[in-house]
């Protein structure tokens, strides 16, 4: 299935497992862009908007590589961006059970694979910035996509794939190391 | 009294460092590349068999368009072998420098270091400390790099175990690796310090990822074995493979201590050796 932005109520339908392509305009955003937009605003329109948690390598205005970051750092500064009417996050690793919460009903996780950054460029284009004074791997960066492969992380029904495997391999620990 | 190394010299240092950071950040060496390649043929999950192959395609696509694997680019350490005619100077670390600068700009990298506590961004990737450099002896004059991402780094862990607990040892390491799920993008490398000092045995775990990662004694495997029990699978989302490889060194330590650290390296495990020509 291929998603684009701006998304609506079909990311209701996804869910965890899911595989999915994503066209059209995401954000990047990482810790410092979250704590200015916090402060200062959301610079472009939310409502139906992709956030990409991802700090690019940039030179002479093109993206030369473009992977995701660990989602998790930006668990505490998500609600917000939720709550103006982003429907997906994209990153890597998952979030924490905060934002389960906030997704559930509104929005999806969409997992995109670690260091894949070269993959990543290939199926993208940089089309604008905001933010450039927090440098280039904190600014927001304005980014055109044409079909970026990802698995549905964390569904809108409070469907986790990352708890999941959390909790088996927690029981597994325990068991080949007799924890009781 | 210390002498101030030849110029030329440092030049060559500049360059045969900024020429190791370019094939580490754009190419994989042999051994990583067939860990991952063994490891994506005998996966069964099929979440995980997907992650394999895009992470294999990107391994190609960063070849053929001669960027970097990942945007992390990395914070630069440097191992550098010196010969016995070559004098020890702090003045070789400025030929080091260089060359990250230069690498910074030529390939391109990220910029990655900053002042820990204003956050400020040095814009070379050089900095008070970075690129942090090894001194090692040897044979031939050469400069190793292991450029570090943070995802994984950040689920690096350092253990003072009593002595009684040597048994513990690769429960700790699986604790690693459940502790930190994943964000470290796995399937990872784990390089596994054991005994010397507190800082002696980060160091050690450092070291170990320069060990070759396509084989492993008895004793890794047994680690490696209980981290894939774990089930945590590539980027977290389950299946087969959580480890590539766990690589162990040892030193010998104080009576009373078992310093235990663990070093996760992503699946990405850059590193490149190339000799200084002087």
């Amino acid at each position: 299935m291929n998603l684009t932005t701006p998304l609506g109520d079909e990311v209701l339908d996804l869910r965890a497992g899911d595989r999915v392509t994503l066209t059209g305009t995401i954000y990047t955003a990482r810790d410092e862009a979250h704590l200015r937009m916090m402060e200062e605003g959301i610079p472009f329109d939310p409502v139906g908007a992709a956030v990409y948690h991802c700090g690019p390598v940039v030179r002479d205005g093109r993206l030369v590589v473009a992977g995701p970051t660990t989602s998790a750092r930006m668990n505490a500064l998500t609600g917000f961006l939720i709550d103006a009417g982003v429907r997906a996050l994209i990153g890597k690793g998952g979030m924490g059970p905060e934002v389960v919460e906030q997704l559930r009903g509104r929005a999806v996780y969409l997992a995109f694979t670690g260091g894949c950054a070269a993959l990543a460029a290939a199926r993208m284009s940089l089309s604008g910035v905001y933010f450039e004074d927090l440098g280039m791997a904190e600014a927001v960066w304005i980014i055109e996509a044409d079909h970026l492969p990802l698995t549905v992380g964390i569904d809108a029904r409070g469907g986790d794939l990352f708890s999941a495997v959390r909790e088996k391999a927690k029981t597994q620990f325990h068991q080949r190391f007799n924890i009781r | 009294m210390t002498h101030p190394a030849d110029p030329a010299l440092l030049r060559a240092l500049a360059i045969a460092t900024e020429k190791a950071l370019l094939e580490a950040e754009i190419r994989l060496p042999t051994d990583v590349l067939a860990a991952l390649r063994r490891a994506a043929a005998a996966e069964r999950n099929e979440v995980a068999r997907q992650e394999f192959a895009l992470i294999l395609e990107n391994i190609a696509l960063a070849g053929e368009r001669q960027v970097p694997i990942c945007q992390d680019t990395g914070v630069p350490v440097v191992y550098l072998t010196l010969p016995p005619d070559v004098p020890f100077t702090p003045d070789l670390f400025a030929g080091i420098r260089e060359g990250v600068r230069r690498a910074t700009t030529a390939i391109p990298l990220r910029p990655n270091v900053v002042d820990p506590l204003t956050r400020e961004n040095t814009g070379d990737n050089t900095g008070a400390g970075m690129p942090a450099v090894h001194v090692v002896f040897g044979d031939r004059l050469t400069v190793t790099v292991l450029p570090k991402g943070a995802g994984s780094e950040n689920a690096s862990r350092i253990g003072m175990l009593l002595p009684s607990q040597a048994a513990d040892i690769p429960r700790f390491v699986a604790e690693t690796m459940l502790i930190a799920g994943g964000k470290p993008c796995p399937p990872v490398f784990l390089g596994v310090g054991i005994g010397g000092t507190f800082d002696g045995a980060a160091a050690l775990a450092k070291e170990a990822l320069l060990l070759p990662v396509d084989t492993m004694d008895d004793y890794e495997q047994e680690i490696c074995d209980a981290v894939n029990a774990l089930g945590i699978g590539p980027m977290g989302l389950g299946g087969e493979t959580t480890a590539l490889a766990v690589k162990v060194k040892r030193r010998d330590c104080h009576t009373a201590s078992l310093p235990v650290a663990v070093n996760v390296q992503c699946w990405a495990c850059r590193r490149a050796t190339v000799e200084v020509e002087r």
